[in-house]
């Protein structure tokens, strides 16, 4: 299939630490296509954003990735940072959780958006100023001219992100990874935010990760779901599918514990699934979920079950799923 | 921007005369009078130079009289050097001092900042490590203890500089200026490996890997002017420094800047000599502080002046 723009083997991620190594991501296997929108779910600590950012190589220096990514073919794992530098920012872009912070507060944004054509297009100063006015307008700032010399701080956090996607997709990248971009954001800018990342995916069919833990932002962007637990996939499938029945117990249990208005809840109290998630340091030789799990059975301690696939064609690392089968 | 140099400008006004009046106190309240060196003056001349410099009136008088004089920019005669005002020792001073302050200064920022980011982009590595050792060593040495070991060195047995003089030639400033400059390199080595460190982790610096920008370009479009922050904001605490510094070094390498006639005037009881030094390096503490702080506003568009 050519429309593949992502393709992830294997990937793991280890850092090293005084304290031995982490095993922060393992064997992870997901592909991408243009104009999808993968969701990516699981408690803070489950991987979610080392995976992309190993991805990026933007890993902290301690981090260390194997296995292989392949953006368009191309791999990634084992670039040399000049290499990636070429990609990077290119064909494929990041933004971040916190816009306050993730622009440079010494440096007019019409600098951070020029930088970025001028390096990766060639362009002149000029051209790329035009193309990033441009470009602003389009993610939606108002009077953009007006704005545009301005520094990140005389900006409000909604409009900070807005600049931040700007500048993620100004090469019209071929996949946009989106770390929680709506999570430092009040409600009315996060549905501005993910209206604008749906017109990106219909109008540009640019392949899009959201890394959240915010199921109403999955349901209202994304196609697929990884639904990720100690740094592996635990079930992978189309948001539908998972919405309506998810089939392994984590998700069951991250659903059920979202709180909604519309159903008559036997009591006032929030659904929690009980239990912490485990130490990346000393993970269990069996499933990684079932210290917590209501459906434990004995050999989900000693051996970790693979990700079965589901008559549907979706996945789940459950052997429950072995005995429907 | 013309109004926050005024206001700055008129703040001044009252530190500067707290200044004048802690000096002229303490000056006074040290045993001793200037002319109590003067052998067997005799009664008549001893009571005359009292009077020329109305050392009889009562201190508040003089300490007005004083004032008075300083308002009009007069800082009166030496007591020492009889021909001479003390602004003419001061102006020929000067140029001696600021020649060595602002070259120690220089030293100190070009290599201290250049050794901090090297640490930090080298961090936990032998550099670094040697680095972050001898600055440690430079901050705890002070630089009566550093300056006669340079001399002792490079002077004394190894023959290499001279150890003293002014003016000659240009190897003569050379210990000088190192001995002033190195607690500061030090100093300054230090906070621009930490503030690089830190800055080199921010989400910001994140944000520019992710555009792909060229290591190089990362750090010297991005990174740099962020960690050079702190930096700034020392060079006014640094100028204090320097100038303090210059006052014993001047002293162990026979320098004839200001430094020195400030030495000399306290243990002579010089007392307008003193006064008009402590106000003349008040106030270049004080300009160089200003300085500073307009430097800071045009690196940080945060910070609005007004």
């Amino acid at each position: 299939m050519s429309d593949i723009i992502l393709e992830v083997k294997d990937l793991s991620v280890t850092f090293s630490t005084p304290e031995g190594p982490v095993n922060a991501v393992n064997n992870m296997n997901f592909t991408i296509k243009a104009g999808e929108a993968l969701g990516v779910v699981g408690e803070s600590g489950s991987g979610k954003s080392q995976t992309f950012l190993s991805i990026m190589g933007l890993l902290a220096s301690n981090g260390k990735t194997t296995g292989s990514a392949k953006l368009l073919g191309r791999e990634l794992i084992g670039l040399s940072a000049d290499e990636l530098n070429k990609i990077r920012g290119q064909s494929m872009s990041m933004i971040f959780q916190d816009p306050m912070t993730s622009l440079n507060p010494y440096l007019k944004v019409s600098k951070q958006l020029t930088e970025v054509l001028v390096l990766h297009k060639g362009m002149g100063e000029q051209a790329a100023r035009a193309e990033a006015l441009n470009m602003l307008d389009k993610v939606g700032i108002p009077e953009a001219k007006s704005r545009f010399d301005m520094y990140p701080h005389e900006f409000s956090g909604g409009m900070r992100q807005r600049v931040m996607i700007a500048m993620a997709l100004l090469c019209e990248p071929a996949l946009l990874i989106a770390d929680e971009p709506t999570t430092a954001l009040d409600v009315t800018i996060q549905a501005q935010i993910l209206d604008l990342m749906r017109k990106l995916k219909s109008e540009f069919n640019t392949a899009i990760v959201m890394i959240t833990h915010d199921l109403g932002v999955v349901a209202g962007l994304c196609d697929t779901l990884n639904v990720m637990y100690a740094g592996r996939i635990v079930e992978r499938s189309s948001v539908n599918e998972v919405f309506s029945a998810p089939r392994h117990p984590y998700s069951q249990g991250l659903l059920a514990s979202t709180p909604r208005l519309d159903e008559k809840s036997h009591s006032n109290e929030l659904i929690t699934i009980p239990g912490q998630p485990p130490n990346l340091q000393r993970l269990p030789q069996g499933c990684a979920f079932a210290p917590r799990c209501i459906h434990v059975q004995d050999r989900c301690l000693c051996q970790r079950p693979p990700l079965f696939e589901t008559p549907s064609g979706s996945h789940n690392a459950c052997y429950r799923e072995e005995d429907v089968a | 921007m013309l109004s926050f140099i005024l206001k700055r400008l008129a703040g001044a006004i009252p530190t500067l005369l707290i200044i004048v009046t802690l000096a002229f106190f303490l000056i006074r309240s040290a045993p001793g009078g200037p002319f109590d060196k003067e052998r067997t003056v005799p009664p008549e001349v001893a009571a005359n130079l009292n009077a020329v410099y109305h050392l009889d009136d009562p201190l508040w008088e003089q300490y007005l009289y004083y004032l008075g004089g300083a308002i009009q920019g007069d800082f009166g005669p030496s007591f020492q050097y009889r021909d001479f005002s003390v602004t003419e020792l001061i102006a020929a001073g000067f140029p001696v001092s600021l020649t060595l302050g602002l070259t120690a200064i220089f030293l100190a920022i070009t290599i201290g900042v250049s050794l901090g980011a090297i640490a930090a982009l080298k961090q936990n590595s032998l550099i670094d490590y040697a680095v972050m050792a001898t600055a440690m060593t430079g901050i705890t040495i002070p630089n009566f203890v550093m300056a006669p070991l340079l001399t002792l060195v490079f002077g004394v047995y190894l023959h290499m500089l001279p150890v003293g003089g002014w003016g000659e030639s240009i190897s003569q400033a050379f210990l000088p200026i190192v001995a002033l400059a190195l607690p500061q390199i030090a100093y300054i080595a230090r906070l621009t490996r930490g503030s690089m460190i830190e800055v080199l982790r921010s989400n910001f610096v994140r944000t520019a890997r992710a555009k792909g920008l060229p290591e190089r370009l990362m750090l010297s479009r991005h990174a740099l002017k962020a960690a050079m922050l702190p930096v700034v904001s020392y060079l006014g605490p640094a100028s204090a420094a320097v100038i303090t510094g210059s006052v014993v070094i001047e002293q162990i390498f026979g320098i004839p800047g200001i430094g020195r006639y400030f030495v000399q005037g306290a243990l002579n009881r010089d007392y307008t000599l003193v006064m008009g030094v402590v106000i003349f390096y008040g106030s270049l503490i004080i300009s160089f502080n200003l300085i500073v702080d307009i430097i800071y506003g045009f690196l940080d568009p945060k910070v609005r002046m007004g």
